[in-house]
C-alpha cells in the first residue's frame, strides 16, 4: 500500500495557480526526491503533506491527498499529522534552548513528562541522527552554539523524537558544507530503513545519490515521476530531460 | 604616533570628505556624552551636599522635608502601574502578531488606536484620569486613580514594544515548533515570547522611566500628599512630584536637586536591575 496517495491536487495563493492537478503515490521506507527550477512548486507541494501550507494567508487547496488511505484534509487533527509528518527545513533553525530541551520539546508537546522517558528518547534521537557523539557532552549546552551540519542534524534528531513516520525535508543540505552534506545524505539513506523520506532539492547529484524515486516539477506542474535511475537516464518528457541535462534551470 | 597621524593625512588628503565627516562624528560623540556629563555633575554638585539623613526619615515635616515617603510611592506606582499594564499590553500584542489574520481591519484600527495613544501628552492623561477616574468614579485624589491613569498611558508603549519583540523573532522558530505538531497556544508560550523576554523588558524599562519621571498625568490624579498612601483610596506624592512640589514652593530648592539625585539613582538602579533579570531569563 502506498504511504501517501495525491489525487487531483491544485492550490492556489490568492490568484496565483501554484499547482495544478498534481497526481503521485508515494511507496513507504523509500526516498523520494523533488527536483526541478526555483518556484516550481515543489517546496509548495512538499509542505502541503504535513498541511504546512494552512499557515499561509490565501491558499486554497482542492483533490485529496491520502495517507495510509485517509484524507488528511478532512477530519484530521492537524497537530496530530504534523507529529507523524515531521519536518526538516532548509536553514538549521533549532530553538534557542539546550541540545537536551530542543529534543524534548517535541515529545514534552504530546505529553511525555518522565525524565528517564525524555532521556531515553533523547539519546535515541540523537544516536539515530548521527550526532550523539558530538554532543553528549554538552546537552545543556545552548543548541544554538553548534555548526551549521550539526545544527541540521540536531533539527532531524529533533523531528524523529517525537516518532513520525514520514519525513519531510526542504532542501536539508542547501546550507551546509560539502563534509555536513554527505553526512546528511548517509543519514537520510539510514533512515529510510524506519521512516518514509520526501525531501526537495535544488542538487540533481544529491537527488541521484540518495532517492529511490525522483518526481520533476516545472511551472505548478509535476511533469515526470519514475525511478531515479530511469529518471536521469531516459527521460520521458523532453522538458524533463533539457533540465537534467542543463539546458536551462 | 608621528606616521600615523602621517598615514590618516594622506588618506584625507585623497578624501577630504572624510575627515569632515570624522570631524562632526567626534563633534556629536562629545556633544551627546558632554551634556549628559554636565548635566549628572551640576545635578550632584548642587544636590549631594544637601543628601542629610533627614531627608531620608521615615515620614515627612515640613521641617525635614523627607522624601522617603516619596521613594516609596514611586516604588508603589511603578509595581502597581506594570502589573496592570504588563499582562493587557503583552497579551494585546501577542494576539496582534500571532493571532490576528495579518492586514485585517481590526488590528489597523488597534494600530491606528495606539499610535495615537502615545502621542497624546500626559497632562491631558492627568486631565482625563482626574474627570474619570478622581470624579466619576469618585475615587478622589487616590493611589488607584494614579495607579489606572498611569497603566492607560504606558500601555500602548508596552504594546509597541511587545510588538516589535515578537516580530523579531524569527518564524524559522514558530515553524519548527508547529511541523513538530505543538499548537499555536504552545508555539507562542513556550517558544516565541521566551526569545522575545529581552525585547519586552526593554519596552519595561522605558515604561518604568516613563512612570518615574511622571508628574503632569499625576498632579491631577495621585495629588501630592507627603505621605506614603496608606490604602488604595488615599492621596500620596511620587519622587517625581516631590521635586516639582519642593521647587514650586521655592522655599527648598537645594533638596529639590538632592531628591534628583536620588531620582536619578533610584532610575540607573532599576534599569541595571532590569538587565540583571533580562540575563537571567537569557540563561535559562
Amino acid at each position: 500500500m502506498n504511504k501517501f496517495e495525491i489525487n487531483n491536487l491544485d492550490l492556489h495563493y490568492g490568484d496565483f495557480h501554484a499547482l495544478k492537478n498534481i497526481n503521485m503515490q508515494i511507496k513507504p521506507n523509500t526516498v523520494t526526491a523533488f527536483i526541478g527550477p526555483s518556484g516550481c512548486g515543489k517546496s509548495t507541494f512538499l509542505r502541503t503533506l504535513n498541511r504546512m501550507n494552512d499557515l499561509v494567508e490565501g491558499c486554497r487547496i482542492t483533490g485529496e491527498i491520502l495517507m495510509d488511505g485517509k484524507n488528511i484534509y478532512e477530519n484530521t487533527d492537524v497537530n496530530m499529522l504534523r507529529k507523524d509528518v515531521g519536518m526538516v527545513f532548509q536553514k538549521p533553525n533549532p530553538f534557542p534552548m539546550s541540545v537536551y530541551n530542543n529534543i524534548a520539546y517535541g515529545p514534552r508537546t504530546h505529553g511525555i513528562t518522565k525524565k528517564a522517558q525524555l532521556d531515553e528518547i533523547v539519546e535515541k534521537s540523537l544516536r539515530d541522527a548521527a550526532i550523539w557523539d558530538e554532543v553528549k557532552d554538552r546537552l545543556h549546552k545552548s543548541a544554538l552554539g553548534l555548526s551549521g551540519g550539526q545544527q541540521q542534524r540536531l533539527c532531524i534528531a529533533r523531528a524523529l523524537a517525537v516518532k513520525p513516520q514520514v519525513l519531510l525535508m526542504d532542501e536539508p543540505t542547501s546550507a551546509l558544507d560539502p563534509i555536513s552534506t554527505a553526512k546528511v545524505e548517509d543519514l537520510v539513506l539510514e533512515l529510510k530503513r524506519d521512516y518514509t523520506i520526501v525531501m526537495v532539492t535544488h542538487n540533481m547529484q544529491q537527488a541521484m545519490r540518495a532517492s529511490d524515486e525522483t518526481a520533476f516539477f516545472l511551472l505548478g506542474e509535476m511533469v515526470e515521476k519514475a525511478s531515479t535511475e530511469r529518471l536521469f537516464s531516459a527521460p520521458q518528457d523532453k522538458r524533463c530531460e533539457d533540465y537534467i541535462t542543463g539546458r536551462f534551470g | 604616533m608621528n606616521t600615523k597621524i602621517k598615514q590618516a593625512m594622506a588618506t584625507y588628503k585623497r578624501s577630504p570628505f572624510s575627515f569632515v565627516m570624522r570631524l562632526m562624528l567626534i563633534l556629536s560623540i562629545t556633544f551627546t556624552v558632554g551634556m549628559l556629563a554636565f548635566i549628572l555633575v551640576y545635578i550632584s554638585a548642587k544636590g549631594i551636599p544637601y543628601l542629610s539623613k533627614d531627608l531620608f526619615s521615615f515620614s515627612y515635616t515640613s521641617e525635614n522635608v523627607s522624601m522617603m515617603p516619596g521613594i516609596i510611592t514611586t516604588l508603589m506606582m511603578v509595581a502597581a502601574s506594570l502589573f496592570i499594564s504588563l499582562p493587557f499590553g503583552i497579551l494585546t500584542a501577542v494576539y496582534l502578531v500571532e493571532y490576528a489574520p495579518r492586514g485585517s481591519r481590526v488590528v489597523e484600527i488597534i494600530r491606528l488606536t495606539t499610535e495615537t495613544l502615545s502621542g497624546i501628552p500626559s497632562i491631558v492623561y492627568g486631565l482625563f484620569g482626574n474627570i474619570f477616574f478622581v470624579t466619576v468614579l469618585g475615587w478622589r485624589y487616590s493611589f488607584m486613580a494614579g495607579v489606572m491613569t498611569i497603566s492607560i498611558m504606558i500601555l500602548p508603549l508596552v504594546m509597541r514594544t511587545t510588538e516589535e519583540a515578537l516580530i523579531s523573532v524569527p518564524d524559522d522558530w514558530r515553524q519548527a515548533s508547529f511541523g513538530l505538531g505543538a499548537g499555536r497556544l504552545r508555539t507562542v508560550f513556550r517558544i516565541v515570547l521566551p526569545s522575545a523576554v529581552p525585547g519586552i523588558l526593554s519596552g519595561v524599562i522605558l515604561a518604568v522611566g516613563r512612570i518615574v519621571g511622571e508628574t503632569a498625568a499625576l498632579i491631577y490624579t495621585l495629588g501630592t500628599m507627603a505621605k506614603i498612601p496608606d490604602s488604595l483610596f488615599s492621596s500620596g506624592r511620587t519622587l517625581a512630584l516631590h521635586m516639582w512640589v519642593l521647587s514650586g514652593e521655592g522655599l527648598h530648592i537645594n533638596q529639590a536637586y538632592a531628591t534628583s539625585v536620588v531620582l536619578i539613582v533610584l532610575v540607573v538602579g532599576i534599569n541595571a536591575l532590569s538587565g540583571l533579570v533580562a540575563n537571567k531569563l537569557q540563561k535559562r
